[in-house]
Parts: C-alpha cells; structure tokens; sequence
C-alpha cells in the first residue's frame, strides 16, 4: 500500500442484519483529487463513507485513510479528516460565528488562531455580514457554505462530503463546486457522493455504486467512452408506442424520451446499431450520439433510479 | 482537554440562553411548585366537613355538638335524617365523615363517667362513622373518641397530668411546611436536573448533530463534562430560589450553614446529572428520555422521604430508597438547614453521592460510543 492513496480499501464490507449495505468495495483514490461516489440512495454512499470517516465498523475487509488502518486509528485521523454530513449538522440556534467558534475551539485552533481561521473562511465562504445570523435562519446554500466552512476550519488533508447539494439551487451548486475545486488546488482530497449527473461529471474520478457493490469506476471521460453501448436518438411523432415496441427488444437496454427525442441504448454486441435498429422505427429519423455519463449510469446500473 | 470542554460549555450556555422555554422552566418550576405544595401540603387535618345524624331531640345534643366544633376537627355541614342516609352520603362521597347520635343520647350521657362523674354501666354517648380508607382522616378522628364531656355537662374541664411530656425539638409548632421545603429542593432538583440532562446527548442524535461532533476530537468524558457544568449554575440558581422564597414566605428557619448547604447542594446536582446523562446514552428518543426520567422522579418523591418517613419503611423499600441520590439529599438537607447538623457529621450520604456522581460520569462516558454502530 503506497502512501500516493488518500483511501485504499479492499473487500470493504459491512452488513447489516443479512443485508449488504456494502459488499466487498475496493477503492483506490490518488491524493489531490476529486472522487465521486455516483449511486442512487441506498446504494451504500453514505456506508461507505462513514466507514471511511471511522464512524462505523466495516463487517470485514481492510480500510487505509492517509496511511492509516482504520479501525484502529480513527482517533489519529480526527485532526486530518473533515466531513460534512447530508444532513445540516451545525446548531440552528447558534451564530454563524458561534458554530465557525465552536468548532474552532474543538479542534484546538488557540484564540487568536481560531479569530484569523474565522475571518478567512467567512469572507472564502461568502458569508461576511451573516456573522451574527441564526444557521437556523440561512437558506440552503448559506448553509451549505457554512457547513463546508465549519468541515475546514482546520484544512483537513481528506474531506468527506455526503450528498453536499442535495439542498442547493443549480447557481449555488456551481459556486459550491468552484469552492471544492480551490480547496483540490492547495492538495485537499475530496471524496464526494452525489446522484446528480452534472455533479458527477466534475469529478477526476467516479465509482457508480449499486446495492453495495462498485459498478464501474474511472474518470468521467474513460467510463463514457467505455461504455458497453451505443446511444441513438430517433425523432418522429407517437413516440410512446415506439418506446413500449423497443422496450421488449433483447438488445436494446433502455429507452428514455428526451422532450421529442428518444434515446437509446443498445447493447454493443449488435453490430451495426443504426441499421439494427432503422428495420424497427418505420421511416422515423435517427442518429448516433455521444453517450453522457447518465447513459453510463443507466447501462450501469440498469435503468433504474435515474436522477 | 480543558479548551474542548469550555467550547462545550459555552455552546451549550449559549443555546440555553436562547431557549426560553427552558430558561422559562429552570425558574417557574421551583416558584411554581414552592408555592403549591408550600400550601397544599398538610398532614395535619383540621375543619373536616362532616355530616350529622341526630335522633336524639335531646336538649343535651345542642352544647355537645358545640363542644365538638370547638376542638376544630370537624366542621358540620349537612344533616342526614337517618343512618342509612349518612351512609349512602359516605359512599357517594359527600362527606368522609358522619356523627350519630342515638334516640338515647340523654340517658347514655347521665350513665356517663365523664358527664356526672359516676360509676355506671357506662356506653359511649355517640358514634363516629368514618371513611377509613383514607388513614391521616381517620387518625384526626380518633383523636376525638376520648374527648372529654365536662364541657357539655357544664364544668371546667379536668386537666389532667399526662403520662409523658413530649419536646419538639426543630419544629415546635409543629407546620408541615418545615418538613416539605427541605425535601421540596431534592425533588424539584431531581426533576429539572434529570429532566434536563437526560435530553442533552438525545437531541444532538435527533437533531443530527451528533454525527458531526463524533468525528471531531472532542472525548467523551469532555462531552460529558462540558454538557453538566452549565446545569451546575441553574441547579444553584434554583436552591437559590427555593430557600430564599421559602424563608421569606413560609418563614422557614435556615439554622444550618450556608457553605453546608452550598456543598450539600452541589453533591445532589451533580449526582443528579449524571444520572440524566446516563439516562440520555441509553434513551434512542427525547420521549424515551422523558419517560425514563419520570420512572426515576416518582419513587424519589414516594420513598425518599419526602413524603413518608423513611424509617417507617419496610426494609426492601428502604434499599431502593437508599439507592436514590434523593434519599441521601433529603437527609442532608433537612439536617444542615432544619438541625444545623455539620456536613462532616453527614460523611456517609455525602460520599455516596461523591460516588454516585463519579460512577455516573464512567458510566455515561464508556456507553456513549463515538461510532454510529
């Protein structure tokens, strides 16, 4: 095991009850990067990840965070790691300033330190001039800001995020990932989970989850164009009845209509897609397109819970 | 160590500065129920209302009647024609109390020792019907059975000499509310200081808070410590409260020292939130919390002494009583501020709640896990 990884884990797992909420996951995440968990809920993002954070016990396997063991070091690691929950876990009725000082003093940062830290995280985080504002009273993406302000008071090597937008409008998302990708400038690692698309799409690398088990991993970029499918669109009137049609084909793996388009994925065992499938569509037009990383997800996962 | 439990303390001061509610609480529940039980509490019973059967005609039942109103056990409010009638009124309820003077009364008062002073075949003149069910009711009217009748015959009355004298010490006139205030403080601190605590760790859970802190550094023992020493501060405001109002309204008599009570005080509360604490890393709810709380306040207002003498318990009741840090507070209250006893003097119950705080505090710490699993 080679300190280049921020998380290396082999055969993770962890049960609960009979059921595998995280079944033998093998990850390996390079340090200063962006890594993405893309799954839909209850795939075992979030399992994950508190077994990552030393927050849970992983039923079997070997876990490394930053060069350590866990279980075992989850201690050590507090001071290195910082996670913001899916749930806002700051409290409502306290300040801005009096969470950002709380955590501060809980994780040692002295007086003086922690007054310089505070002030440069509110005006980082956008929050100069909500000081003295309830954390009960700030929309979504305050919130957010401050959560992710209060997850870094003290530069954490590795940060953990689950489901971080999930509360967030799409400007504030954009604002939010700019922050992140500052934060991978000075050699934070991040692993975020998410079950947006555009989301995952930010990512330097991707593990698309499902009931527990890694489905594919890579860069954004590597899994679209490894994809074991072709996307055709076709354009025509009575979409509907030519999607029920479709549907029934063996070779075909989903059928999504997009607005006047249906996209389609075909498995990449027909040999020539276009022709396969011009028999089946009676004189409607179609064309081949460049898969997006939700046609990844779909062939993946198996077009299910498309978010 | 210390700058991680002062940020919790101050988090936590904070947050209850805001919660008005609670601020609300922390004073109106001493006020409240000083007032309340201050007043209601009695065991002595006096002007019961009583109901009245007289079959007698007899111009004797008249200054009799006045000779009972004047001893202020009973008072008359209602006449029943017969007996069956009183009884009936009995079960419903009307009254808990019932004179019965028979047609005879006027011969049974002649043959009477205690009206001619004579040597007959002597029957008492009357009889009492009581609701017996109810015992403090029932012994006030006992008190009555020897009454003397030198009053009803026109005579002074015959002082006699009693077997023994009787001293009381600490409450010479006798009023309940002496007792009740002393004991009051450890069962209004028991209530507010559990109550309080045992919700402090389950709502961090439920409001998600906890996730977050559990993967700061913050230790157990500094979570604990830091969520009871702000409750310390309101467990003094209310003794504060509680002695200073009692003095000033029921004029109870604060003899011992005012550094006795202090320690006593502070013994109690912390046993009391450790006891909450300990409640808050087993309850999964607030209500959980609240429930297991109440559990724990009902026998420390029934056998800790507060409202029945402890010595009059059965023995088993007694190990459990003992178990109660309200047991061992009630002691030590009454004897600092009631008798002036030294706090050394009270050694035993002191270093049992030392103990209980000490253990309550390990407890708490070791089940509170900073995993989720």
């Amino acid at each position: 095991m080679t300190a280049e990884f921020a998380i290396e884990t082999h055969g993770m797992t962890r049960m609960f009850g009979d059921v595998a909420a995280v079944d033998h996951l093998d990850l390996a995440i390079p340090q200063g990067s962006i890594y993405g968990f893309l799954g839909p809920n209850g795939c075992g993002k979030s399992t994950s990840i508190r077994m990552l954070t030393g927050l849970l016990r992983p039923t079997s396997g070997d876990i490394r965070v930053l060069g350590e063991s866990l279980p075992g070091a989850e201690e050590k690691l507090r001071r290195r790691i910082g996670y913001m929950t899916q749930k806002f876990s700051l409290y409502e009725n306290l300040t801005v300033q009096e969470n950002l000082e709380f955590v501060a003093q809980i994780y040692g940062l002295r007086r003086k330190e922690a007054r310089q830290r505070i002030d440069e995280l509110l005006s980082l985080y956008d929050l100069l001039g909500r000081e003295k504002q309830m954390a009960g009273s700030m929309s979504g993406g305050e919130r957010q800001r401050l959560a992710l302000a209060a997850a870094t008071v003290h530069r954490p090597e590795l940060l953990f995020l689950d489901e971080p937008t999930s509360a967030v409008d799409p400007q504030n998302r954009r604002e939010f990932w700019e922050r992140l990708f500052d934060l991978c400038a000075v050699g934070t690692t991040i692993l975020v989970s998410t079950h947006y698309m555009d989301e995952a799409e930010r990512c330097h690398h991707l593990a698309i989850l499902e009931r527990g088990t890694k489905r594919a991993d890579g860069s954004p970029q590597a899994l679209m164009d490894a994809m074991g499918a072709r996307v055709i669109e076709v354009t025509g009137n009575d979409l509907r009845t030519l999607k029920q049609q479709l549907i029934s084909e063996s070779a075909v793996m989903s059928v999504a209509q997009i607005g006047s388009r249906l996209r389609i994925l075909i498995r990449s065992d027909v040999i020539n897609p276009q022709e396969w499938l011009e028999s089946r569509v009676s004189g409607r037009s179609l064309a081949e397109v460049r898969p997006s990383l939700e046609d990844v997800f779909v062939t993946c996962t198996g077009d299910r819970h498309v978010a | 160590m210390w700058r991680r439990m002062l940020a919790i303390v101050i988090k936590e001061l904070r947050q209850l500065s805001r919660d008005r509610m609670t601020f609300g609480m922390i004073v109106m529940i001493p006020l409240v129920q000083l007032m309340l039980f201050g007043y209601a509490i009695n065991t002595d019973a006096r002007h019961l209302p009583a109901g009245l059967v007289d079959l007698s005609g007899s111009s004797y039942s008249s200054p009799l009647i006045q000779a009972i109103k004047a001893t202020q056990v009973v008072d008359f409010t209602t006449r029943y024609a017969s007996l069956p009638e009183a009884e009936a009124a009995i079960t419903r309820g009307e009254v808990k109390v019932v004179l019965y003077l028979p047609p005879d009364l006027g011969e049974r008062l002649i043959r009477h020792p205690g009206f001619s002073g004579g040597q007959y075949m002597a029957e008492p003149v009357g009889q009492w019907l009581v609701d017996g069910s109810d015992t403090v009711l029932a012994a006030a009217i006992r008190s009555l059975r020897q009454m003397p009748l030198d009053e009803v015959a026109g005579r002074a009355v015959k002082t006699s000499v009693p077997s023994f004298e009787v001293v009381q010490y600490f409450n010479p006139e006798q009023r309940s509310v002496v007792n009740i205030i002393p004991g009051l403080l450890g069962v209004i601190l028991t209530m507010t200081m559990v109550m309080f605590t045992s919700a402090a760790i389950v709502r961090e859970r439920e409001q998600g808070n906890m996730e977050f802190l559990i993967t700061t550094p913050v230790k157990p023992l500094e979570l604990m410590l830091g969520k009871i020493l702000p409750y310390v501060l309101v467990g003094f405001i209310q003794v504060l409260i509680i002695l200073t109002m009692g003095h000033l309204i029921f004029a109870l008599p604060i003899r011992g020292g005012l550094d006795s009570i202090a320690l006593a005080s502070m013994l109690f509360i912390c046993a009391s939130l450790t006891l909450g604490l300990v409640i808050s890393t087993i309850a999964k709810t607030q209500l959980q919390a609240m429930q297991m709380t109440v559990f724990v306040l009902l026998p420390s207002i029934l056998l800790s002494g507060f409202m029945f003498p402890y010595e009059a318990m059965p023995i088993a009741a007694q190990w459990i009583a003992e178990a109660l840090p309200a047991t061992h507070f009630m002691r030590m209250s009454r004897a600092i501020i009631l008798r002036d006893a030294e706090v050394m003097s009270l050694g035993a119950d002191a270093i049992w709640l030392l103990g209980f705080t000490c253990l309550g505090l390990l407890v708490a710490s070791l089940r509170f896990s900073k995993h989720l699993d």
